[in-house]
């Protein structure tokens, strides 16, 4: 079933009585020659492009809920390519590249919105920073503009350009950033994998791997034993829980961060715009709320909740950015639980265990890259060689000396 | 969430910050035998439990101590909070 104009004409005049179900809901085979497990962003672009790019044929992608409920519903929305080091810049401007080709490959509305993101800076040292960074995304094909106060003033009127504190000083624009409606990624990606033939077994927890000699040959369910050829776990939030019980200590902890929607607004905000004198970040999304974030809890959790001192920060960030905005009211505040890396980078590659393969440790990025860890995962798996652009994020980089520390923080999870 | 200091009593966890797993009281020796691996397990590599997970906080705006606080990562309850300086002693550090 495509979706088209004509399509929507039709079933308007038909009483709607021609939609199905996006995807199957199959009883699980014994055995497969790829299983994903997870069936979030990651699980679900790797199975797709396993089997559209690769030509690998049977996938399973198995999730212990329902597919979309876990991080890839839960995050603000954002996509960007504005990092420093080579081991990511190229990654992420890929990933950026294949959300701009999206929604025509998937054929499936996942409001993909270049709305633009702007970072300001406050400070000269701030601004030196900004412009080695536009300039680092620059060489690696991405697009960057530093702003002026008048360019900024333009666009975003209604922001404190002369908070006695933190003055701000200009921005750095990626005009190709902006916004995707989360939920419609893992759905788009869902169906797209259903259509090639790719199992989605939905309430079907991993409770084990089965390995013998060092060699992973499948999955201990709660539906049973699933043998198969490679296993890939893309379980962001878990993976320590999940990699566990293959044995493995991973580098990374589970931390909570919060997000938060205000009540519907008219439209006020144009892009995604950042305090650089805080951690706060916000969007408006095309029903009107104000979409916004800030830090961690700080703290190991898996509670998918958080504490009220952070909401108070984030919301001292919002004021010191928008004190107009001070009256608007807070419609819902929830929390994901992020893999956060030793250095803040991710991890795509193989394990210790043969046929065993992991993506994890987003930390708070893993939405944005959505298509291209997917892409990269698929290549690693259906080729045991990793992608170009992924060739950095080893799971051994920690004993090597290769951290990909943008922030600079070191071996403190809850700082990157 | 509240910490119930040894010495002072509930204090806001606002006050303290957050360091990590316990286990870093563990400091691997530097001379030994594997020094190297030991020390990246010890520098990278975590637990990360879901459940009760022992971890260090700092009492940066208080009385400057360290505390082994005992915490359920599923829930944030708090249900036991020591001296990190005794935790330390009775695993042999510090001598």
């Amino acid at each position: 079933m495509r979706y088209s104009g004509f399509r929507v004409l039709k079933e308007a005049l038909s009483g709607h009585k021609g939609w199905r179900p996006l995807w199957r809901s199959p009883d699980p085979q014994p055995a497969y020659d790829i299983v994903i497990v997870g069936g979030g962003g990651h699980g679900l672009a790797t199975a797709y492009y396993l089997a559209r790019e690769f030509r690998q044929h049977r996938i399973a992608v198995i999730e212990k809920g329902w597919i979309g409920g876990g991080n890839v519903g839960r995050n603000t929305t954002i996509i960007r390519s504005n990092y420093l080091l080579d081991g990511n810049e190229p990654f992420y401007e890929y990933s950026l590249k294949l959300w701009e080709g999206l929604e025509q490959e998937l054929n499936y509305n996942a409001m993909v919105s270049q709305r633009g993101i702007v970072n300001l800076f406050h400070s000269d040292a701030q601004r030196d920073a900004y412009i080695r960074r536009g300039n680092a995304m620059i060489l690696h094909g991405a697009d960057a503009e530093l702003l002026d106060l008048a360019a900024l003033r333009r666009e975003y009127p209604f922001v404190d350009f002369d908070n006695a504190r933190f003055p701000i000083k200009g921005g750095l624009a990626q005009r190709r950033g902006g916004t995707v409606r989360h939920d419609a990624v893992a759905w788009g990606y869902a169906r797209a994998a259903d259509a090639l033939g790719v199992d989605i077994i939905q309430n079907c927890q991993v409770t084990g791997f089965r390995i013998e000699n060092g060699r992973c040959l499948g999955v201990e369910t709660a539906r049973g034993h699933i043998g198969a050829g490679k296993v890939g776990v893309a379980v962001a939030g878990s993976s320590s829980r999940v990699m566990a019980q293959a044995g493995l200590r991973l580098p990374i902890e589970s931390h909570v961060l919060q997000a938060f929607v205000s009540e519907g607004l008219k439209p006020v905000l144009p892009g995604v715009i950042t305090f650089g004198a805080g951690h706060f970040y916000c969007s408006q999304s095309d029903k009107g709320g104000l979409v916004f974030g800030g830090d961690l809890d700080g703290y190991n959790s898996y509670a998918q909740r958080g504490n009220l001192p952070v909401i108070e920060d984030v919301a001292e960030g919002g004021m010191a950015l928008f004190p107009g905005l001070g009256r608007v009211r807070l419609l819902r505040a929830w929390g994901g639980v992020m893999d956060m890396s030793m250095d803040g980078s991710p991890i795509i590659d193989r394990t210790p265990v043969e046929q065993l393969y992991f993506n994890g440790g987003w930390c708070y990025g893993g939405f944005k890259a959505t298509p291209a860890a997917g892409m990269c995962f698929a290549h690693l798996l259906a080729t045991d060689s990793p992608h170009p652009t992924a060739t950095a994020y080893r799971l051994d980089r920690f004993a090597r000396g290769f951290m990909i520390d943008e922030k600079g923080m070191g071996a403190q999870p809850n700082l990157h | 969430m509240i910490i119930d200091h040894p010495l002072l009593g509930p204090c806001d966890a606002q006050e303290f910050t957050y360091k990590g797993d316990a286990c870093l009281i563990d400091r691997p020796e530097g001379l030994g035998d594997g020094a190297e691996a030991a020390f990246h397990d010890y520098a990278y590599l975590r637990d990360n439990p879901a459940g009760l997970h022992r971890e260090l906080w700092f009492h940066e705006q208080g009385d400057r101590s360290w505390l082994v606080v005992t915490r359920n990562t599923l829930t944030h309850e708090i249900v036991g909070v020591e001296l990190a300086r005794d935790v330390a002693r009775s695993r042999g550090r510090g001598r």
